[in-house]
């Protein structure tokens, strides 16, 4: 162990050595050791509102689907509704233009009747002047008496 | 190889336990200790300011990931250990581990490659490896000794530092004995970051030297055991002279 001048050649480069690396080795890794950190931290950042961003599409396309379900119910509502009405509305046509046919006819038949009213009551009438001429037939003559026979006719 | 170096086991041993010097009396130079540490320390260094020049904040290379590796474990002693604004501490502590660590690493070569080459090239001695010259390690923990000093005053200014000189631990009254306790302690700590550094670095040299005595057909069966369980302290030793640097100045930096 002997000790001599090369203790300060030693110091010496160690001095160099030191200044050398605070210059040139320390800063540039601490740089990019931190731009790195920075990066991470904003690609973690990033990922994060990316999945709220995520969460928050599903919540808004699972609105969207409630409503476009909703809105479907709604229109099935309507059209069943819509669907009574015009059963309902067919029924009361329908039913109207029973009434109406059955009035028809009716008032068909009622005519039928006074027209077989009338030509029974023309029959009668007939029957009557013919009994009446054959009870009456010597002594009434056709002519003299048919102001008369008309008269009954219309009486009849 | 035994044969080749030397004609006595001495002489081998000796050999490789000499520096290549220049110079008379304290004015020597160890110069295989001078230009191997150099040489190293700037291509270490000059490789992590290479790779942080280019250092993407992007997906990195294998060679910056293991750079970044190292920083990121020397950064976060500096940040666990040292509190408030760390400044030079962090580049000195990562110097002092990429410096350590190569220089130490040159003790995994085959003892007689580098003084071989160097023969070869005309050069008879050459001691390869820096850490196991005292004058290296204490030239490290002297710098790192001042260091103290500076961060002491440069937290407390230096009424503060005497202050704490002369009280601590026992109080006013006893200042003698506090600041003899304070010389002791001050003293020890650059002592022992040199002489742990050294004694293990020359004690695993000397074992490998040993090993290299054997015949070339055992030398393997203690040589790579040794080797091995050698870049564990190799790495653990560079790791300790850098941590107990921290925390010599943090404890510096704070008041006791």
């Amino acid at each position: 162990m002997n000790i001599n001048a090369t203790i300060i050649g030693q110091a010496i480069t160690f001095a160099i050595l030191i200044w050398f690396t605070m210059k040139f080795v320390w800063p540039p890794l601490v740089a990019a050791l931190e731009e790195r950190a920075r990066k991470i931290a904003d690609g973690l950042a990033a990922a994060e509102r990316g999945k709220q961003d995520l969460v928050q599409a599903e919540r808004r396309s699972e609105e969207a689907l409630n409503e476009a379900k909703a809105k479907a119910a709604e229109i099935i509502a309507l059209s069943e509704k819509r669907r009574s009405e015009i059963i309902e509305e067919a029924r009361l046509e329908a039913k109207a233009e029973a009434d109406r046919v059955i009035a028809q006819s009716k008032a068909e038949v009622e005519q039928e009747v006074m027209r077989a009213k009338e030509s029974l009551r023309d029959r009668v009438a007939d029957l009557a002047v013919a009994g009446a001429e054959k009870i009456l037939r010597r002594e009434i003559n056709a002519q003299a008496h048919s102001e008369l026979l008309a008269s009954i006719r219309t009486e009849l | 190889m035994s044969e080749s170096a030397g004609n006595s086991t001495s002489e081998y041993i000796h050999h490789h336990l000499t520096n290549l010097q220049d110079g008379h009396g304290f004015w020597t130079f160890n110069l295989d200790t001078i230009i191997t540490s150099a040489l190293l320390g700037l291509m270490v260094v000059g490789l992590f300011a290479w790779v942080a020049r280019k250092a993407t904040s992007g997906v990195p290379g294998k060679l910056q990931a293991a750079v970044e590796m190292i920083f990121e474990m020397v950064q976060s002693q500096v940040r666990d250990t040292f509190h408030g604004e760390s400044g030079a501490v962090g580049p000195l502590a990562l110097t002092i581990f990429l410096w350590v660590f190569v220089l130490n690493a040159v003790d995994l070569l085959p003892v007689d490659l580098v003084p071989m080459i160097m023969g070869a090239l005309g050069v008879h001695h050459w001691k390869p490896v820096p850490t196991t010259d005292p004058n290296h390690t204490f030239a490290m923990s002297l710098t790192v000794f001042f260091l103290i000093f500076f961060y002491n005053i440069k937290a407390k200014k230096f009424g503060g530092f005497m202050h704490e000189v002369l009280t601590v631990p026992f109080g006013p009254k006893m200042a003698p004995f506090n600041l003899l306790f304070r010389i002791i302690e001050d003293v020890a700590k650059p002592v022992s970051l040199a002489l742990r550094l050294f004694g293990n670095m020359y004690a695993g040299e000397m074992v490998f030297i040993l090993i290299a005595l054997l015949p070339f057909y055992l030398q393997w069966i203690l040589g790579a055991p040794w080797a091995i369980f050698h870049i564990l302290i190799i790495t653990l030793q560079a790791f300790i002279f850098m941590i107990l640097t921290i925390i010599y100045l943090s404890m510096a930096h704070e008041s006791h």
